[in-house]
């Protein structure tokens, strides 16, 4: 960890990740629902035009054609708002993508609250438990630039289908070149020690639980901090320590309550070890239009609403 | 082989289809039976492909977007040589390769797994679009019901196949004018068909899809058309093949009693 430097979304970082990668490995085909702009996948197309193909505004067929890639022997990256991905697409990622192990990474932009302004039809927090209820899905949700970049290399490098969770708002980037390393496909990354609770966090909401925790630290409540940047397959054996060693966890994610980061975990608890957690998210219901800050405070998903969590679990 | 050659294939795949769905004790006789002429001419003429090595580099591929007509590939592959006829008898029992809709693992010579409509045709303009990337020569086929051309992929892919010029994909539609509920017509309208595909930038052939000399002619026609995906459609009756099936919807999922497939099989000239 480190000092936080700079600012930067995470869909800047898969724009840029994407030329990189597009230098070394010739066989990564990129493919967008006329939202490149948007999903920072222009500079892909720019870079390699022959590699790039714009599928126009029909996202079923940008993942049905993207698995036609895929199985003819691509590394597919294909791009819309995680709305339209997840969401409207579900069905053909799940019988053409998922049931063919197709090695297709539906990579989804603008997920959750801080798409902002354009309101509750694009702010989508239903994709998580969407993508990880196909068997053999991969589904990653980085925390910020520097492990998005980190994430997306091992996602391209894994063969089989992954669903890729970015962001719209620039986040601050805490991972530094040394931490970044750390960042592995499948592992939990502990963030911060601590003895008393858990934060269990996915997303953009890493970086409100390590503010959480630097506040509650002021108050001396000793909090853990895990980033778990993979959702599915979950890192269990991290969950289960945490769970055992500090006793009460916190899960945090800018996504529903219902089917998300919280719910996984809670499936892992429940089984092995139950302990009392509270789950900070989207509660069931639908957005609106503001700015991403306001609407992360209205809705429930900040560093104070997991500050209240844990005291909450700690009677406090 | 002559004419009388490919009659006879498209025959025994019919017998083939009437066993396999009646020891099933369900599946779709009725829209596999009106595309086995179409599945005869590809797979014993039109498609390069090599049932002994059915990964080989560059060859064609077939897609069956109608994944529900399963019956009909297993049977053209097994008597294309993929595999022997009585391995598709298991269609649909538990712990069977031969899945009720078709499964890529688990049959060689599949290249897609279908079942949920549209999807197959989506899926080919992908291997389409990567062949043309990888200057590969392989031809990519893709088998529609026409109830299917209500999906709205069928036209999110069909317009993707136009506006990218894929001379390399075939589209055959199956136009046995029924569904599962009657007519199409009554149904939901799919005509003109033609029209639509044309719009759609395809070059477009309509034939009848129980003739032989027309079916090899569209797809020398879809071969030679350059700059332009090609739209067969091709006309066809539903059962075709078993007189107290043709043109009843009725017959679209539903298998036949052993008395009724054994009447079909005669009718066929097949041995029971």
């Amino acid at each position: 960890m480190t000092d936080i430097k700079e600012k930067m979304a995470t869909r800047q970082a898969y724009g840029q990740a994407l030329v990189e990668i597009g230098k070394e490995n010739p066989n990564l085909v990129v493919m967008d629902a006329d939202l490149s702009k948007s999903t920072m996948t222009a500079d892909f197309g720019k870079a390699y035009p022959d590699r790039f193909f714009n599928m126009g505004i029909a996202e079923q067929n940008l993942y049905g054609t993207a698995c036609g890639l895929a199985l003819s022997g691509k590394v597919v990256c294909a791009s819309t708002f995680a709305m339209f991905a997840a969401g409207r697409a579900f069905e053909i990622i799940r019988n053409s993508i998922g049931y063919t192990h197709a090695n297709v990474k539906v990579c989804a932009t603008h997920a959750g609250i801080t798409v902002g302004e354009d309101g509750a039809s694009h702010q989508t927090f239903e994709d998580i438990a969407l993508m990880r209820t196909i068997p053999g899905m991969t589904v990653v949700n980085p925390s910020d630039g520097a492990s998005a970049k980190a994430l997306l290399k091992q996602v391209i490098d894994m063969n089989g289908p992954a669903y890729v969770r970015l962001g719209r708002a620039a986040v601050p980037t805490f991972y530094d070149e040394e931490a970044v390393k750390n960042v592995k496909l499948g592992k939990g990354n502990l963030v911060r020690e601590g003895q008393d609770v858990t934060v269990i966090a996915t997303g953009i909401m890493v970086n409100e639980a390590m503010m959480a925790a630097e506040e509650l630290k002021a108050t001396g409540i000793d909090v853990r901090v895990i980033d778990i940047h993979t959702i599915k397959p979950l890192d269990e054996e991290i969950i289960i320590k945490a769970a055992t060693e500090t006793g009460l966890v916190v899960t945090a994610e800018e996504h529903s309550v219902i089917g998300g980061l919280g719910s996984a975990v809670a499936e892992v608890l429940s089984q092995n070890l139950p302990v009392k957690m509270a789950m900070v998210g989207q509660k069931d219901t639908f957005g609106e239009s503001g700015k991403p800050e306001e609407l992360k405070e209205k809705y429930g998903m900040t560093a104070r609403d997991i500050c209240k969590a844990v005291k909450g679990l700690l009677g406090k | 082989m002559d004419l009388k050659d490919y009659k006879q294939i498209a025959s025994q795949i019919r017998v083939d289809i009437v066993k396999a769905v009646h020891k099933a004790g369900s599946g779709h006789p009725g829209g596999s039976l009106s595309a086995a002429d179409i599945l005869t001419a590809l797979y014993f003429k039109e498609m390069n492909i090599d049932p002994k090595n059915p990964n080989m580099e560059g060859r064609d591929k077939f897609v069956l977007s109608k994944g529900h007509a399963g019956p009909v590939q297993y049977a053209a592959l097994a008597e294309r040589g993929y595999f022997p006829v009585e391995d598709m008898m298991s269609l649909r029992k538990l712990g069977s390769n031969f899945q009720g809709h078709p499964n890529r693992d688990k049959v060689a010579g599949i290249e897609m797994s279908t079942g949920s409509l549209g999807q197959g045709v989506s899926v080919s303009v992908g291997m389409a679009l990567a062949n043309k990337l990888d200057k590969n020569e392989g031809r990519v086929y893709t088998l529609l019901g026409d109830g299917e051309l209500q999906e709205g992929l069928v036209w999110e892919a069909a317009m993707a196949a136009g506006h990218y010029a894929l001379d390399n994909l075939c589209i055959i539609v199956d136009w046995n004018g029924l569904q599962i509920d009657g007519n199409n017509e009554d149904v939901i309208t799919v005509t003109p068909i033609d029209e639509k595909f044309k719009s759609f930038g395809f070059n477009v052939v309509v034939i009848d899809g129980h003739n032989f000399d027309e079916i090899f002619s569209a797809f020398d026609e879809a071969r030679n058309c350059k700059g332009k995906p090609t739209a067969i459609i091709a006309k066809t009756h539903k059962g075709c093949g078993v007189s107290f099936m043709e043109d009843q919807a009725g017959w679209h999922g539903k298998a036949p009693k052993e008395d009724e497939a054994m009447k079909a099989v005669s009718e066929l000239g097949g041995e029971w």
